[in-house]
This record gives structure tokens, sequence and C-alpha cells, in this order.
């Protein structure tokens, strides 16, 4: 499964464009981080952000549900557009939009809450389920799909803090997707895993494809040549290729890219 | 492969639009806020307990830094005062307090003829203008200057409590009908008094050198005797504690094993911190007192059951200190060859001074204004001498300035509340410096590594 | 000699044995053409710490002990005949020793000389109005035992004040002069005088040992006393309160606990809500220029002496309540009241609560509020339902502290709550605590050997180990919650 780089399959005609990203700039105080950024960003599609450390990748990926605005310092310019709507907006709460746009972070976070409390967080606060059993079934819908239903059923009232870390990065999954988002952030998730519990999550990300528009930032180049449909290269802040997988990763057009790819930069 | 650019049609959001709220958005929202608000209300609350707290104070305690004199020419009678007329001090001393009243009484005639104010009032009743305290000063005047008999002097005389109090609008006309200790017409004199200018409200410098005052004579009670006692108890504090904690810290945090004894002895330190005063107060009782045989009231003992409160502080804040001097320093002490004992007293210890002094002096003030333990080793009983000087005054019956004030608070005339009230301006001042004294400490010594 | 005498005659020899070792070092040194083993100052301290600390010790332990012995054989000298009815040994020992100063006064005035005195006998000179002369006044005539009893005991002091400085700097000397003609090349002065500092910072660090030890000794001690005059089970089980002069005290316990509960639960009602408030607001929500100001403004509240918290009850807080809410509602007439003292001790503990919910907010990981913020939560229902669940422990432990505090405070519920030992509901009637009873039965003018004046130690190990179990809670759960994010 490690030894060669499988391109993930790319039929991805008919997708709809999810989040069109314009001229997106972010400022840290004075630094300049993020410059002059278009992207779009398929439905059902896993697009993949890669690029050395410090490039942005991750700050983009944060301006995408908002993430940024509890950093004080931080400030975001251009339009980022999701199903149309620019989630900048005045007008737009990102309560609502971090509900549409869920999260999964580089390290497992689970709350120090029993594993079923966990999963019934995000349910419980926006309102989804109306009765207990409607609950039950979306902590138990989650859990089949993030792929833990059958290690945790017998001990949903333990705390999710127990789990073992892919485990627990698993629970942060099913987490994210208990709320029905429409788009999935999935920042270094693995990072912090090792491969036999990344494997499972990265088959976990292929089958997530179906419903969900997902953006993974990875510094694994082979991940992202395994999951992904789409990735993107950001150099220094800039997007510098953004393309088909297999294009990126065989075809190259930006030296940056390709000097990234063959190892020479990163 | 997909062409990018031929976008796809943008599709109708599955939810609803972002850019309008729903429902259970909104009311998220609003609890948001209420939330939000009452965070707000609760850090209004807790700096307006402050203002209210330092307000009330300031507002009943301030004025007692003013004070009612009665500016009087008294002449020194030698038919009341020396009978004999030899001016032998043991014969002039055998006049008590008595015999000065009378002569008070005169002056203040006399003054309301040349001021040209007139009164109903006898002669006594008018003499009560003045306090009960004055024919004593005026006596121990007397005794200090016996060749003054004869002679006609000007005296500045603390005016009456009441007097005192009517100036500072804790008495009124209605109330004096009611108070046996003053009657709407002196009152009116007293008015009159001080439109003639014989009456006069100066600042009160006998408030921080006058000993403490009977029950009746509010207007002449001082903190003198306190802030003796006090200083003496902050600076036997500050000569056992501050040695001792430093020297423990040194131990505890440079030098001791790691084993249970040593985890005995913190567990031990942290617990004392915590332990309520009264309790010292109840060791010092026993220990000092009963057992050693050490005066009560003695500076001497507040001292010493202080230090032991103390010196918790101390060694935190010492071993913080001497936590935040850098390794590398030791290190490169011992690399030159100092033992351990010369690394530390040679260059750990200085550059961890300012932070052992601020610690010290934060345990200081702590020290200052504790009062409850003080209460239990007889720092309450009323004491007119001022204690002698160090050392020997450190056995020496004493007052505190926390005590005095509880000791105030306890007193019937309501004159005293304005006293309990100034000296508690008098000892948040202290702190104050100290506490600043501590900031600036910190500040100019700010780590420089 | 006094003691200020002998230990500034130490402080001299101190002074002087360091010239001398440091200078025999060098001369040794000089003379026999060997390298110094430390630096010669070393070889001057070690004499100098030889001949200061072991002598001021000795005087130490002497004072301690010298009172203890002595009083212990006088006391053996008073038959009982001369104990007045109703009255105790104590009493009558308190009398001697003024009789005793009073002599030492009478010597000092130079109205009497040591040989008057031997030959003065209580049955034939006036020794009340004598003493009364050098402002010793005595309430009665001095019965023959009390008087010798006096003069041995003015003798004992004296002639133990006698070897005591004779043994003070006889030891200074003597050691002066061993370390001294120690002093050689090859000696390891630096280790000598470094070993000798190290077992100066041991002894510091006894000293807290020492002192729970001392506290723990005196209060069990006394209660012991008090348990053999009173029945324990009363103590601990009676509601009643009711000390008397003249014996036939009801002492119990249970009025006092309760007014010590209701006024902690009061104050705690205050302090919890407002003080973990203020410190998610300062924690999460304020902005920088609002926690600059806010923040040493409540901490200065911690501050304060408590002294001015009773004060603030007394005068203003007190008063309020009666005038605008007890009163017209018919609740109570008392400044003094339970809520009065809850209300103000509250307020104290506000900056308790607060900073310790905020080192422990703050302790709480980043990536936690992440997560509940990447589901869509407010920062509201973040802090509900994940920052405060997970930062519970450290909660609880602060509160548990701040409870610890209230319980033993003393100043603010003597001037605001009351004297009355009562087992009511009414928050605005006057009740009482443990800690005012202990300063009331301590500062009055019972007999110290009656019930009535030790069942202050009982309350006081009852205050201690209640506190101190407490603290050992609280610090183990915030000791367990810190290495949980550690």
């Amino acid at each position: 499964m490690f030894d060669a780089p499988k391109f993930a399959e790319t039929k991805v005609t008919n997708n709809d464009i999810k989040i069109a990203a314009r001229k997106v700039q972010v400022y840290y105080g004075d630094t300049h981080a993020i410059k002059d950024v278009d992207v779009d960003i398929l439905d059902k599609t896993v697009t993949a952000f890669i690029g050395p450390s410090g490039c942005g990748k991750s700050t983009f990926l944060r301006c995408i549900n908002r993430m940024n605005d509890t950093i004080d310092i931080c400030r975001v310019m251009g339009d980022i557009l999701i199903d149309g709507e620019d989630i900048y907006d005045k007008k737009v709460d990102p309560v609502q939009l971090r509900a549409k746009v869920g999260m999964v972070f580089q390290k497992p976070n689970p709350f120090p809450k029993s594993i079923y409390d966990n999963v019934a967080y995000g349910p419980r606060i926006h309102g989804l389920a109306r009765t207990k059993a409607d609950l039950d079934e979306i902590v138990e819908k989650s859990l089949r799909r993030a792929a833990l239903w059958n290690e945790a059923k017998d001990r949903l009232d333990q705390p999710g803090t127990g789990l073992s870390g892919g485990q627990q990065q698993r629970l942060c999954i099913a987490r994210a997707v208990a709320t029905s988002p429409e788009v999935l952030l999935m920042d270094e998730p693995c990072s912090a895993l090792d491969p036999i519990a990344t494997a499972q999550v990265e088959e976990l990300i292929d089958e997530l494809r179906q419903e969900f528009s997902v953006v993974i930032v990875t510094h694994s180049m082979q991940q992202a040549a395994r999951v992904s449909q789409k990735t993107a290269f950001f150099h220094l802040g800039h997007l510098v290729e953004f393309g088909d997988t297999g294009q990126i990763f065989t075809n190259p057009k930006d030296e940056r890219t390709e000097s990234y790819i063959t190892g020479r930069i990163g | 492969m997909t062409d990018l650019t031929s976008s796809g049609a943008v599709p109708a959001p599955r939810k609803g639009s972002l850019l309008t709220q729903d429902e259970r958005t909104k009311r998220r929202n609003a609890k948001e806020a209420r939330f939000r608000m009452m965070g707000l209300i609760a850090v209004t609350i807790g700096v307006l307990s402050l203002v209210g707290l330092l307000t009330s104070i300031l507002a009943s305690g301030l004025s007692s830094f003013q004070q009612t004199y009665v500016e009087l020419e008294v002449y020194l009678d030698p038919a009341k005062l020396d009978k004999k007329g030899e001016r032998n001090l043991d014969d002039i001393a055998k006049v008590t307090t008595f015999g000065y009243a009378p002569l008070i009484d005169a002056a203040m005639t006399a003054a309301m003829e040349r001021a040209g104010v007139s009164s109903d009032l006898n002669a006594k009743a008018a003499g009560e203008l003045i306090s009960k305290e004055a024919p004593a000063s005026l006596r121990d005047y007397v005794l200090a200057n016996p060749d003054r008999i004869g002679e006609t002097v000007s005296f500045d005389l603390l005016a009456a409590g009441r007097i005192d109090g009517f100036f500072k609008g804790r008495v009124t006309m209605a109330s004096a009908e009611l108070d046996r200790n003053v009657s709407p017409e002196q009152l009116q004199l007293a008015q009159q008094l001080k439109e003639a200018g014989i009456l006069t409200t100066k600042f009160n410098w006998a408030f921080f050198t006058a000993p403490d005052a009977s029950d009746t004579r509010p207007e002449a009670a001082g903190l003198g005797v306190a802030i003796i006692g006090s200083a003496y108890m902050m600076l036997i504090v500050l000569v056992l504690s501050l040695p001792l904690g430093v020297a423990a810290s040194i131990y505890l945090e440079e030098f001791a094993p790691k084993n249970r004894w040593t985890d005995l002895i913190e567990v031990n330190i942290s617990n004392l911190a915590a332990v309520p005063s009264i309790v010292f107060g109840i060791l010092g009782l026993a220990i000092f007192i009963n057992m050693v045989g050490l005066p009560q009231s003695a500076p001497v003992v507040g001292g010493l059951v202080l230090t032991l409160m103390t010196l918790p502080t101390i060694i935190i804040a010492t071993r913080a200190a001497l936590k935040s001097v850098p390794p590398s320093i030791r290190d490169a002490a011992l690399g030159v060859g100092a033992s351990k004992m010369q690394a530390i007293f040679h260059h750990v210890l200085p550059l961890a001074m300012p932070g052992i002094l601020t610690g010290a002096i934060i345990g200081l003030a702590q020290a200052l204004g504790e009062t409850a333990p003080l209460l239990l080793i007889g720092m309450v009983a009323f004491v007119r001498e001022y204690p002698a000087g160090p050392p020997e005054g450190f056995f020496d019956p004493a007052a505190a300035l926390p005590v005095q004030v509880y000791n105030w608070t306890q007193r019937g005339d309501p004159a005293f509340v304005e006293r309990a009230s100034g000296a508690i301006i008098v000892l948040l001042v202290f702190l104050v410096i100290m506490n600043i004294a501590a900031i600036l400490l910190r500040k100019r010594f700010e780590r420089r590594w | 000699m006094s003691t200020g005498y002998i230990t500034l005659i130490v402080l001299g020899l101190c002074g002087l044995g360091f010239f001398l070792g440091r200078a025999r070092a060098l001369a040794t040194s000089r003379a026999t053409g060997k390298k110094l083993h430390s630096l010669p100052n070393y070889y001057g301290q070690a004499v100098a710490l030889f001949t200061a600390v072991p002598a001021l010790l000795l005087m130490l332990a002497w004072l301690f002990l010298q009172p203890l012995m002595i009083e212990g054989r006088i006391g053996g000298m008073i038959p009982d005949s001369v104990i007045p009815e109703g009255g105790a040994k104590s009493l009558v020992m308190a009398d001697v020793r003024r009789i005793a100063d009073g002599l030492d006064a009478l010597m000092v005035a130079g109205h009497m000389s040591e040989s008057d005195l031997d030959a003065m006998r209580a049955d034939f000179t006036d020794v009340r109005n004598r003493l009364g002369n050098v402002g010793v006044a005595l309430g009665s005539d001095v019965p023959v035992p009390v008087f010798e009893a006096a003069k041995e005991l003015r003798k004992s002091q004296n002639s133990g004040r006698f070897l005591m400085t004779i043994a003070v700097l006889g030891l200074a000397g003597a050691l002066l002069v061993w370390s001294w003609v120690r002093v050689h090349p090859d000696q390891r002065a630096r280790n000598a005088s470094e070993t000798f500092v190290l077992s100066l910072l041991i002894g510091a660090s006894l000293v807290a040992i020492l002192t729970t030890f001392g506290i723990v000794a005196s209060l069990l001690f006394e209660t012991i006393n008090f348990f053999k005059m009173y029945p324990a089970a009363d103590f601990f089980f009676s509601t009643v309160w009711n000390p008397q002069f003249r014996g036939g005290s009801d002492l119990g316990i249970l009025p006092l606990l309760w007014g010590t509960l209701y006024v902690s639960f009061l104050a705690l009602l205050v302090a919890v809500p407002l003080g973990l408030m203020i410190a998610i607001y300062l924690a999460e929500y304020a902005s920088k220029p609002l926690r600059a100001i806010a923040k040493p403004a409540i901490e200065v509240l911690a501050g304060i002496p408590t002294i001015v918290y009773g004060l603030f009850a007394l005068i203003t807080v007190g008063p309020f309540l009666r005038d605008y809410i007890a009163s017209p509602l018919g609740l109570g007439t008392s400044s003094s009241s339970v809520l009065t003292a809850g209300l103000v001790m509250g307020i104290m503990l506000i900056p308790f609560v607060s900073s310790l919910s905020d080192d422990i907010i703050n302790a709480v990981p980043q990536s936690m509020r992440d997560g509940s913020y990447g589901l869509g939560a407010t920062k509201s229902e973040t802090i509900k339902q994940v920052i405060l669940p997970a930062a519970l422990p450290g909660v609880v432990g602060a509160i548990l502290l701040a409870a610890s505090r209230a319980i033993g405070e003393t100043m603010i519920v003597v001037m605001g709550a009351g004297a009355a030992a009562k087992l009511g509901l009414n928050p605005f009637e006057a009740m009482t605590t443990i800690t005012v009873k202990i300063v009331s039965q301590l500062t009055g003018d019972t007999e110290f050997a009656s019930p009535e004046t030790l069942v202050a130690f009982a309350l006081g190990l009852t205050l201690f180990v209640f506190t101190l179990g407490l603290n050992v809670i609280a610090l183990v759960i915030v000791r367990k919650y810190r290495e949980q994010y550690e």
C-alpha cells in the first residue's frame, strides 16, 4: 500500500465548484502570510494543499471556515465564496458557517467527555436532533461513517480521551461529520498518527468524498497523491500551481513545484 | 481530467443561505450576548466593590486628618497652680487636672468677651466646648515650664469631640437635642466662635503622634503608639523572616535531595501558607506567652507570630526567584571551579535578590495588615505609654495599626468610627507605598538575560 | 548581664575570631611554606562561625527552657492553703512573678539591698505597701509562702541568668580557641565552613516543620486539658453555646459551626459565580486595555487587609442592609448579620476564585477551543460545555481553597456577623462563628485554666483540622489537574 504512490481516481467530471477563492490576502500583524490566492474547490472531491512548512497552506485552510477570526491580529482580504456566497460578508455568522464547513485538526483533540457526548456535541448545539432516538441515530451514523462504530459501540459512555491516537482522530472526524457539513477541512489529520492509523484515516477520507467536499492540508506528498484528486502547491504564501493530482505529481508546470516534488525544497 | 475553467454552475445551497441567520442561530447568538453581558456585569461588580470599599473608607475617614482647635490665651494663675509660690515641682504636681479646668473656663469667657461673642451659657458650659484632654495637656505644659506660671500663654486646645463632629457634619442641631454631651446652644456658640476665628480647623498632626485616648475623648485619640508598635513588629519580622526564609529556600531549592523528608517540608510550607491566621495567634499565646513567658501586648511576641506567618510567603517567593535564575549561571560558576555554595552565594543569590526582596515586601505588607492573631496575644490592650526605644521597647506593651482600628470600632462614641477609618487610610497608605516599592523593584531589576 | 550584652559580646568574639583565624592561616602558611587549601577568608569564617553560632543557639535554648524549669520547681513551693477559694494556682504564680519583679524594682531604686531582702519576712514587713511604691500593685496582703516563693524565684532567675552568661560566653570562648588552634594550611577550611553553612540552611528549613509542630502541639495539649474538664460529647453534639463566668457553661460547638458554615456558604454564593464569571470574561472576552485595568483592580481586593473589610461591613454594608432591606421587610433589626458578613467576605474571596480560575482556564489547551469552534459552537457554548468541564477539577480546587479561607476568616465575622450563638435560618439575624468565639474566649477576663478559656483551643483545633483537610484536598486536586495538561 505504501510502495508506490497510487493516484486516486480522478473522474470528477461533473462536480460543481463548491468554494471559490479570489485574490485572498492574509496578514498576521505586519506579516503578509497569504498573497493573492485564487482557487476553485469542487464538490465531492478531495483537494490537497501541499507545500513546505510555513508556506501558508494551513493559514489558507483556516480562512475557509473563518477559524482565523479567533486570532486577534489576523486580517483576511479578498473573497471566498461558498455556493456563491461570500463568507466574509458582514451578514454571515461564523457559527453558521462552521456548521457547514467542518474541520479536523492536526492533533486529535477529543473533548474530555464520553465518546457519545463528543459526537453528539455538534448536533446538540446546532439542534439537529429532536429526540434522543434521533441523536442516537446521528451518533451511530457518524461513528459508522468514521469507521469507529465497531470499536466504540460498547464503550460509548467512556471518555474519548481514553482511545488510541488513531481512534481519537477518527472520533474527531465522526464529531465533525455529525453536524452534516458540506465541506470538511482537514489540517494535517495524520501527522500525529502511526502508519496503520494513517492508512485507516486515509481510507476514510476517500469514502467521505462520496458526500463532502474535502480539503486536506498535508506535508506528505505520498498522502496527497494517495487521497486527493486535486492538488494545490503553496510556496511562501503564493499558490504556485493548482491542478489534477496526477498532473501535478507527474508533470508539474512550475519549476518550484517540480523542485518540491523531487525533494529539492521542503 | 476536467477542465478547471469550465466551471460548473453554482448550485443552490443545500441548507439555506449563509447570508441569512436562521432562528436557532439568532437564539444562540442572543444567548452568547447575554453570557458575555453577565461576564461584563461580574467584572463591573468586582471593580465597583473595590471602588465602593475605598470610597466608603475614605468618606468616613478623611475628616480625621482635620481637627478643630480653640485658640485661647490662658492665664496660668499662680493662686491656683502654685499656692506656696515656691515653684517647687512636687507641689505643682499635686494640682490635678481638675485644678486646671477653671483656668480654661476663664480663658474661654475672656476670649468670648474679646471677640464680642455673647451667649446665655455659663462659663462652665462654654468651657465644655474644650476637650477634657485640654487640662491634661495644660498641666503637662506647666510641669515642663514651671517658670511660666503667672504669665498668660497662648494655647491651641483641642475642641471637644462633639464640637469637632459638628463642623464635620457628624453632629447636628437635631442630634444635639437628644445628646447629653452637647446642647444646641453650645453648637451655636461654637459656630459664632468659628466666625470670630477663635475656633479653627487645622491639619491633625496629633493623629499621627498622640497615643490612644479614653472612651470619652475621641478628639485626642491618635496612632502614635500603634505606629511605633507596628514599626517594631515589622522590624522584627524583616530581621527574622528574611534570613530564615532565604536560608530555607536555598536549602530546599538548591541542596535538598528529592526524598520523602523534603517532600514533607514542601507540603508543610504550602499548608502553613493556608492555615487561618487566628491559629497562629493561638500558637503565639500558648508558646510565646504561656510557655516561654514573654510579656503580653509586646511587639516582640507579635513580631514572632507574624514572622512565622510571613515565612511561607517569603519562602515561596524566594524559591520562585531562585528558580528563575537560568542554570547556565550556575554552570558557568561551577565550570571555573567554584564550589556549589560559592556559586549560589556569589552568583545565583545576587541575581535572585530583586525577586526575593519583592516577595519580602509583599510578605511584610500582609503582616502589616494582619489583625486576628494580634488580638489573641493581647495587643488590644489600652496602651497610652510610648514603648521605649529598641531593643527594650520590643518588650513594652504597644498597640498595632490594624488592632487599633478594631479597638476603636468597639468604642461607643461615633467619633471613633471616623478615627478608625482614618487609621485604615494610614494603614492603606503604608501598604500602597510598600507595594509600589515592590513594583518599582521588580521593574528596575527586570531580568536582563 | 542582659541578653543584649551577651549577644554583643558573642558577636564581638565572632569578629575577633574571623581576624585571628585569617591571620593565623596566613602566618602558618608563610611559616611552613605550604599553600593554603582555601582562601584565607574561609579560615576566618570557619573560626567565626564556630565561635558565634553554637553559643547563640545555646543562649536561645536556655532562654526558652529556664522559665519552664524554674517555674515547675517554684510551683511546688506553693501549698494549696494559699490558693484562694475558686481560684487557681496559675493566678498565684502570676502574683509570685509580679512580686519578684517588684523586688527587682526595689533593688534598682535603691530602697533595699540583697541582705535586707534575705532578712525580710512577709509577716513582719508591709510588703504590699513597699511594692506599691515602685508601681507594683497587689490585690491583697502577701501570704508567707507566696513571698518566699517570690524570693526563691528571683534568686533562681538571677542565678540562672548568671549561669547562662558563664555558659554562653565560655562556650564561645572555648570554641574560638579550639577552632583557632585547628587553623592549618592543610585544613579544608572552605569545606568546613560550607558544611557549617549547609547545616544552618537545613536548620532554617526546619522552622516550617517546627511551626506546624508547635501549632499542633499547643492546640492538642490544651484541648486535652479542656476535655478533662468538659465532656467531649457535649462539646461536639450540644446545640447550646452559653459560657458562664462561674462554671456550669454550655459549650456546644454546633451553633458556632452552623454560623461558620452559613456565613461561608453565603460568601461562596457571592464569590464563586462572580469570581468565575470574572475569570471567564477576562480570559476569553476582555479586550487588552480592559484586562490591563480590571485584572489588577480585582487583584487589589486580595491585598487589602481583612480589617478593612471588617470596617466596611461594620460602617457601610451592615447599616445599609438593615435600613433598606431587613427593617422594611421586618426581617431583623441588627446591623451585624450573617448576610453582612457573608456579602463582604464574598467580595474578599472574589480574587481568590478569579485568579486561580483564570490560571486554570488558561491551562485548558487551545486545541480544545479550536475543536469546539471548528464545529460551529459559539464562545459561550465552548466555555460552558468544553472549557469549564475540562477545567472543572481545577476550579473545584480553587473553590475549596476559597472555602477554607472563608472558614478561617476572623476579622470580617468579628465585626460583621455578631456574637450571638444561634441555630437559625434568617440571614438577617446576627449569628456567630468559631473564629469569633476563639477571639472572645481568649480575650475575655476568664481565668486561663477554666473550660471557658480552654474551649478556644478545642475550637482552634477543630478549625485547624477543617481547613487543613480542605487545603490538602484542594492541593491534591489542583496538582492532579495541572499534571493532566503538562
